[in-house]
């Protein structure tokens, strides 16, 4: 033990030499493969190079984090240090959605956009004042060991492990499902394959050591993620405006863009109808829904389990706390970049695509009309000719490229940000490199949290509570490869788009874990009735809400007096409830994404994504209604909570190991 | 529960108290006024004064008052002699 102590702190006291070294090998890496494009080595070995050679490496940490010991492979022996385990919780809270598909978002909803960067910034102020340091101080392997403890047993337990599940897996499925996207696109692998070759890149970082070896991956990921995301950016400010600062130079992209939009209108180039001015508040969500999304986002970043885990590696609640503001501070890199990558795409599509006649457009617009990703005049933009056909084919078209004539894919603007710049493809490879890093450290995160909960809650703790170590690390590592495959099963069915997957992620753990986390911390007189009826009227309403609205609308109009939701400007319903209930198909379910009333219905016009607002007050409720219903909790208990708010002292919970 | 343990956490909640209320303001009350904001621009940048907030203001605020936080914190936990051993 003695040897192996001193080992592990070498090895801590040495982490800042390895991932500088690292981060300088990685520079070193792409200054050569741009050495080689100058030299002609043809792009596609130059992308298979850049994901060959950061999922080697990923996978060489992986393996030589293994580890035969639990709490190694649950808590990393609980010695990441807090810079460090804010570099690592960066990169598995930052996905694939927050990489690609964020400023996407921004770029197509201007303002009302901003409610997800606020959302999934603010909410680890309330991770740090409210629940992750009291946690670590409690000692817990998982999330639903605590509600165990706390409320009275194997029932919370079982109940934690649902929810966990429920929330974990759509998030961990559009993350297999993000790595399909990327390789297939760059690597131009099938996107079948593809999901399968992410899910190998997953499995080799996370099997053999566990949260251990998924640490030092994911610093490793958030190096080449975030240097991966500014870089191009860099460039393109630098370019424009000679400062390489691209926070600052985008206000006056947007002074462009407000200047160009009413540019636009005067020249019949738009429509009012059809322009969304950038700067404009709630013309997307109504002010009701901006508020409500961004606050399900903060607190369900308070109750996503596998961030909260995290939290539970760091030496000391001390390192804890310190752990959750550098994780913000790694987060917010990349969060107050985004909106800079929108405004600079929207500036060249408002100035160098719109307004321009049919037959010039711009070249590299063709890669991405090609795979579908843009469209001009209702067909993909594949070249002049058929977009010229097209445009012709529309009566009265002006023959120059209109607001309305463009639709593009949110997850372009990310991706084609380098082409759009002019700069060499390099760039390009290393964005895919990022956003592969991004969403493969999410998913590792993610099915960690969801193997974690059934190897060591169900298995041990339910099952074989004298399972010896050996069998629950096999356990473990079975568990996890058996969820990685059938996540990357679901992924290559090509579910539903990533951010509404994220988004239910949210809501759901909100609903479910939140009020329980709190009150089993800060009120004393929680009891275990209380806590688990909480859980389950939370979470049940949560996901009522969410089923029927999007599976079975005309149920919820019907039975549950939904009514449709509005637009957010003129405040007009969406759908004509009468004549579509009128229909034959009204109360058909599944499969229903093509119901004219998905997703259109609801209560009090909340959309769906919010549904935690709904689930979390109620959560609370019950929780404080029951509790008061039911016997004081015993004084040992409330001592042990006492416990838990000191950081002095043993953690709570002792494991063997 | 002994008057150490009480002080300790009455300091405690006052302070999560004080942060919540920032956490609040930052991240919601501020943004109400979007509208009036906008019409303000920040010198030299160009951003209108609402969407900055949005978009960077809120978030600068956040990083901060988590770094001032965890000192706060381990202040508290020093003072009434709660806190680890360095």
């Amino acid at each position: 033990m003695t040897t192996q102590t001193a080992g592990s702190s070498d090895f801590i006291k040495n982490l800042g030499k390895m991932y500088g070294t690292y981060t300088g090998g990685f520079i070193a890496f792409i200054i050569l493969l741009a050495i080689l494009e100058q030299v002609g080595v043809p792009n596609k070995i130059l992308g298979y190079l850049f994901v060959g050679f950061t999922i080697a490496v990923y996978a060489i940490i992986g393996v030589l984090s293994r580890t035969a010991q639990v709490s190694e492979y649950y808590v990393a022996g609980r010695v990441v240090p807090a810079f460090y385990n804010g570099m690592a919780t960066g990169a598995d809270w930052m996905s694939a959605a927050s990489f690609v598909g964020m400023a996407g978002t921004l770029f197509l909803l201007g303002y009302d956009g901003l409610t997800w960067v606020l959302g999934w910034t603010g909410g680890f102020v309330l991770v740090s004042i409210l629940i992750g340091p009291y946690l670590r101080k409690f000692g817990a392997y998982t999330v639903p060991d605590f509600m165990a403890f706390r409320f009275g047993g194997n029932f919370a337990r079982f109940v934690a492990v649902l929810v966990l599940v429920a929330c974990s897996f759509t998030y961990v499925t559009a993350q297999i499902y993000g790595t399909g996207i990327i390789a297939s696109r760059f690597l131009g692998m099938k996107f079948e394959i593809a999901v399968f070759a992410g899910l190998a890149g997953i499995l080799l970082c996370s099997m053999l050591g566990g949260m251990k070896a998924v640490t030092w991956t994911q610093i490793a990921q958030y190096v080449v993620l975030i240097i991966a995301y500014l870089t191009p950016i860099v460039i393109l400010s630098t370019k424009h405006y000679g400062i390489p600062i691209p926070e600052l130079t985008y206000g006056q992209a947007i002074a462009e863009i407000t200047a160009r939009e009413q540019q636009m209108l005067q020249t019949g180039l738009t429509t009012a109808a059809a322009l969304k001015p950038h700067i404009q508040p709630f013309i997307n969500y109504s002010p009701l829904n901006f508020f409500a999304i961004c606050f399900c986002m903060m607190v369900g970043t308070a109750s996503l389990p596998h961030i909260l885990m995290r939290y539970f590696t760091t030496p000391s609640v001390r390192e804890a706390r310190q752990s959750v503001a550098w994780s913000l501070l790694f987060i917010f890199l990349l969060y107050f970049s985004a909106p800079a990558y929108a405004a600079f795409s929207k500036l060249e599509v408002y100035t160098n695509i719109i307004g321009r006649d049919v037959s010039q457009v711009r070249p590299w617009l063709f890669t991405w009309g090609e795979l579908g990703l843009i469209q001009i005049c209702g067909k993909n933009a594949t070249n002049i000719d058929a977009i010229v056909a097209a445009c012709k084919a529309i009566a009265g078209h002006p023959g120059v490229v209109r607001l309305q004539d463009f639709v593009i894919n949110t997850d372009v603007i990310v991706l084609s940000t380098p082409e759009i710049a002019g700069l060499p493809y390099v760039i390009t490879g290393l964005v895919a490199a990022g956003g592969l890093a991004a969403a493969l450290s999410t998913a590792d995160g993610l099915l960690l949290a969801i193997a974690n909960a059934l190897s060591h809650d169900v298995y041990y703790k339910m099952i074989d509570p004298n399972a010896p170590t050996v069998r629950r690390l096999t356990v473990a590592r079975a568990l996890l490869f058996v969820v990685a495959v059938i996540a990357a099963y679901l992924a290559s069915t090509k579910p539903a788009d990533i951010l509404a997957m994220v988004g239910w992620a949210f809501s759901l753990a909100m609903a479910g874990n939140f009020p329980a986390l709190i009150m089993g911390v800060w009120w004393k007189r929680t009891t275990a009735a209380g806590a688990v009826a909480g859980m389950i009227a939370g979470f049940g309403l949560c996901l009522f809400y969410l089923v029927v609205t999007r599976y079975f609308p005309g149920f919820g109009v019907k039975y549950a007096g939904m009514t449709s939701l509005l637009n957010p400007v003129t405040g007009a319903p969406l759908v004509d409830i009468a004549k579509v209930m009128a229909l034959p198909n009204a109360m058909e379910a599944l499969p229903t994404l093509a119901h004219p009333l998905a997703n259109k219905v609801g209560w009090f016009n909340l959309n769906n994504i919010a549904c935690g607002l709904l689930g979390m007050p109620f959560g609370f409720l019950v929780i404080y209604v029951v509790s008061l219903m039911t016997p004081e909790p015993s004084k040992e208990m409330q001592a042990y909570v006492d416990e838990i708010r000191k950081p002095r002292g043993r953690t709570v919970l002792v494991e063997k190991t | 529960m002994s008057d150490k343990t009480e002080a300790h956490w009455e300091a405690t909640r006052n302070l999560m108290f004080k942060h919540l209320g920032v956490w609040l303001f930052f991240g919601y009350i501020i943004h109400f006024f979007v509208i009036p904001l906008n019409t303000i621009k920040i010198p030299i940048l160009g951003f209108p004064l609402g969407f900055y907030m949005a978009a960077q203001g809120s978030l600068i605020v956040f990083v901060v008052m988590l770094f001032m936080f965890a000192k706060q914190q381990d202040k508290i936990d020093r003072d009434h002699g709660f806190a680890e051993e360095d």
